[in-house]
């Protein structure tokens, strides 16, 4: 019985979380995609007025979410997103979450279907840290993707560019673009994104809605 | 209400909430009587319950526990001279997920129970006899009726949350959907808005194995000639499907009770013998008639599909938390799958998370970590003061 208790309720927001949030109307009905411990959601709805949910597959964040307070469904995201009804939120965000689904394109129609505004991020393998180091006969590793490539959550991994070909191939309208630092700060230009940002958020529209 | 034996970590009369005693009270007489959603009405209705902990000063820290199918009042602690605690004594006690050092807990037997509340085999008082099946179909909704009276005896007019596994989690979303002013928060176990045909099938071979027992005598049995060899039947068949294929393999195999095989239509292996040992202890606790008029109210239950089922709700929403288990087949993940998604798409705030476990349904009468540990996170996480303190 030791788990629960000892759970911080709320955690600062990390970073990234800060310009994802900005992205969000005040008010917004929210549906947060691999939520983790809902800290997120715990921040839009006592500070933005936001209502919600959050889908979390883990155990560990699962638990934390609950114990914050955050009403969380536990859900594969790649076998169960046709539980939530067609346009049934404002917005559906996905932080740093679709590098590991299984079928990405399922994951976003599905996202498309459930709301007419999604927030993507997802980290930028064109880093020129990840040029270096693929230049220097390695895989990859940093900041945003720390991981050994044979232990690694992440299943896919994409430029900014070959992202945002991605996105308007879906039929996905990139509204606005927030690129971030390696250390999830804001960039303070959008040149030379592909090259310089550790990752990006994307605020997208399904093309004629 | 049994199954694969939990180990026991600790004296539960040391541990728990520790002697306790089984309470009466009328809350419906012939002045007042209670009315049921069938049209019937029920001149005296006395109520068997427990409490453990202490109802604070602001009466916001109260907690009812709606039983299942089989069980009592008698959900935590010792009665005196028992060596066995209430059905629930894992989950509520000092320190357990259910923590009676914070919460006022309240445990009840269901109307037409056996186990101290007025049912079927309580004396009518128009007749002085047993009701038999004189006693009036009973409705999912005539239980929360009681319950909150019983509520209103105690002093308890808002619970912090109202909690129940299989038949339980029913009560639980028949009383959200119909007074959600009535709670904060509500937890529904291995439970169900909606009977499968699959469902129903077993509970049918149940009763009819009940009402062909030649004891049966339409319900007009007596006293040393009741239909034990019906209620027996239905008690292993239903108890069958309380487990998983998987729990059976594990606790029995294919072995022998008496070590070697002896051929014959006997008990011999082991899971016979323990079937039949279930059906005789429920022989001793349970009575036929409220096992007809329970599972009765469970098939017809389906309140979604009520016009305007989640009106009141959404009016004044409850915060949810939906708990299955990935081998219960009685109630399966889908079925509470379906309460969530009933739920969320109404816009009422739902929590839900699928526990592994191999014990199939019973599960959620077993200690199981991950389960006690969510339901302990989701009474105790800080609303910030949303909470209606009325």
């Amino acid at each position: 019985m030791s788990e629960s208790t000892g759970l911080p309720v709320s955690h600062p927001l990390r970073p990234d979380l800060v310009h994802v949030a900005e992205l969000v109307p005040p008010g917004s009905r929210v549906l947060d995609l691999g939520c983790g411990p809902g800290t997120l959601l715990r921040h839009l709805i006592d500070d933005r007025g936001c209502s919600g949910t959050g889908v979390e597959h883990d155990p560990d964040m699962l638990l934390a979410a609950i114990a914050g307070g955050v009403p969380v469904l536990d859900l594969d995201l790649d076998a169960d997103l046709g539980e939530f009804s067609d346009r049934s939120y404002d917005m559906v965000i996905l932080s740093r979450t679709l590098q590991t689904v299984q079928r990405p394109s399922d994951v976003l129609a599905q996202m498309a279907r459930i709301s007419d505004r999604l927030v993507v991020s997802m980290p930028n393998f064109g880093l020129w840290r990840h040029r270096l180091r693929l230049l220097s006969g390695h895989m990859p590793q940093s900041r945003e993707l720390p991981f050994a490539w044979y232990d690694t959550p992440n299943l896919h991994h994409a430029t900014l560019v070959d992202l945002e070909n991605y996105f308007a191939g879906l039929g996905l309208e990139v509204e606005q673009r927030v690129p971030l630092t390696e250390a999830g700060r804001r960039l303070r230009t959008e040149r030379g994104a592909n090259l310089v940002a550790g990752a990006a958020i994307y605020l997208l529209r399904p093309i004629g809605r | 209400m049994t199954t694969p034996d939990p180990k026991p970590t600790a004296d539960p009369a040391v541990e728990g909430v520790g002697l306790v005693e089984t309470r009466s009270v009328q809350l419906f007489t012939r002045d007042d009587p209670l009315r049921l959603a069938g049209g019937a009405s029920l001149d005296e209705v006395n109520v068997a319950y427990e409490t453990y902990g202490r109802l604070n000063d602001t009466a916001d820290n109260a907690i009812y526990i709606c039983h299942a199918l089989t069980g009592d009042a008698h959900a935590a602690g010792l009665h005196v001279g028992e060596e066995r605690p209430g059905w629930w004594d894992n989950l509520i006690g000092p320190g357990r997920a259910i923590d009676t050092d914070r919460w006022f807990v309240v445990s009840s037997n269901l109307l037409g129970g056996c186990q101290g509340t007025t049912g079927p085999s309580s004396t009518n008082p128009e007749t002085g006899e047993p009701y038999g099946l004189d006693f009036p179909l009973l409705d999912m909704s005539d239980f929360v009726t009681v319950h909150r009276r019983l509520g209103e005896h105690l002093g308890v007019r808002h619970w912090h949350a109202v909690v129940g596994g299989s038949l339980g989690g029913m009560q639980v979303l028949e009383w959200e959907l119909t007074h959600p002013e009535d709670m904060d928060r509500a937890v529904l176990i291995a439970s169900s808005s909606r009977l499968t045909a699959q469902n129903i099938a077993f509970s049918a071979v149940g009763r009819q194995a009940l009402m062909r027992d030649e004891n049966f005598q339409n319900g007009r049995f007596v006293e040393d000639r009741t239909p034990d060899v019906g209620l027996s039947i239905a008690r292993m068949m239903a108890h069958i499907t309380y487990m998983s294929e998987d729990a059976f393999t594990e606790k029995f195999g294919r072995s022998h009770q008496y070590g070697a095989p002896s051929r014959g239509f006997g008990i011999d292996f082991a899971v016979e013998s323990y079937l039949d040992h279930q059906g005789e202890t429920f022989l001793t606790r349970f009575d036929a008639l409220s096992y007809l008029y329970l599972t009765r109210v469970m098939d017809y239950f389906d309140p979604f599909s009520r016009p305007d089922a989640l009106t009141r709700l959404q009016h004044d929403p409850v915060s949810n938390l939906i708990i299955s288990f990935d081998t219960d087949w009685r109630f399966s993940t889908a079925q509470s799958r379906r309460i969530m998604r009933t739920l969320e798409s109404a816009r009422i705030p739902v929590t839900f998370r699928e526990i592994q476990s191999p014990w199939g349904h019973d599960s959620f009468l077993l200690p199981i970590e991950p389960y006690h540990a969510t339901i302990r996170a989701f009474l105790e996480y800080d609303d910030g003061g949303q909470a209606r303190h009325e």
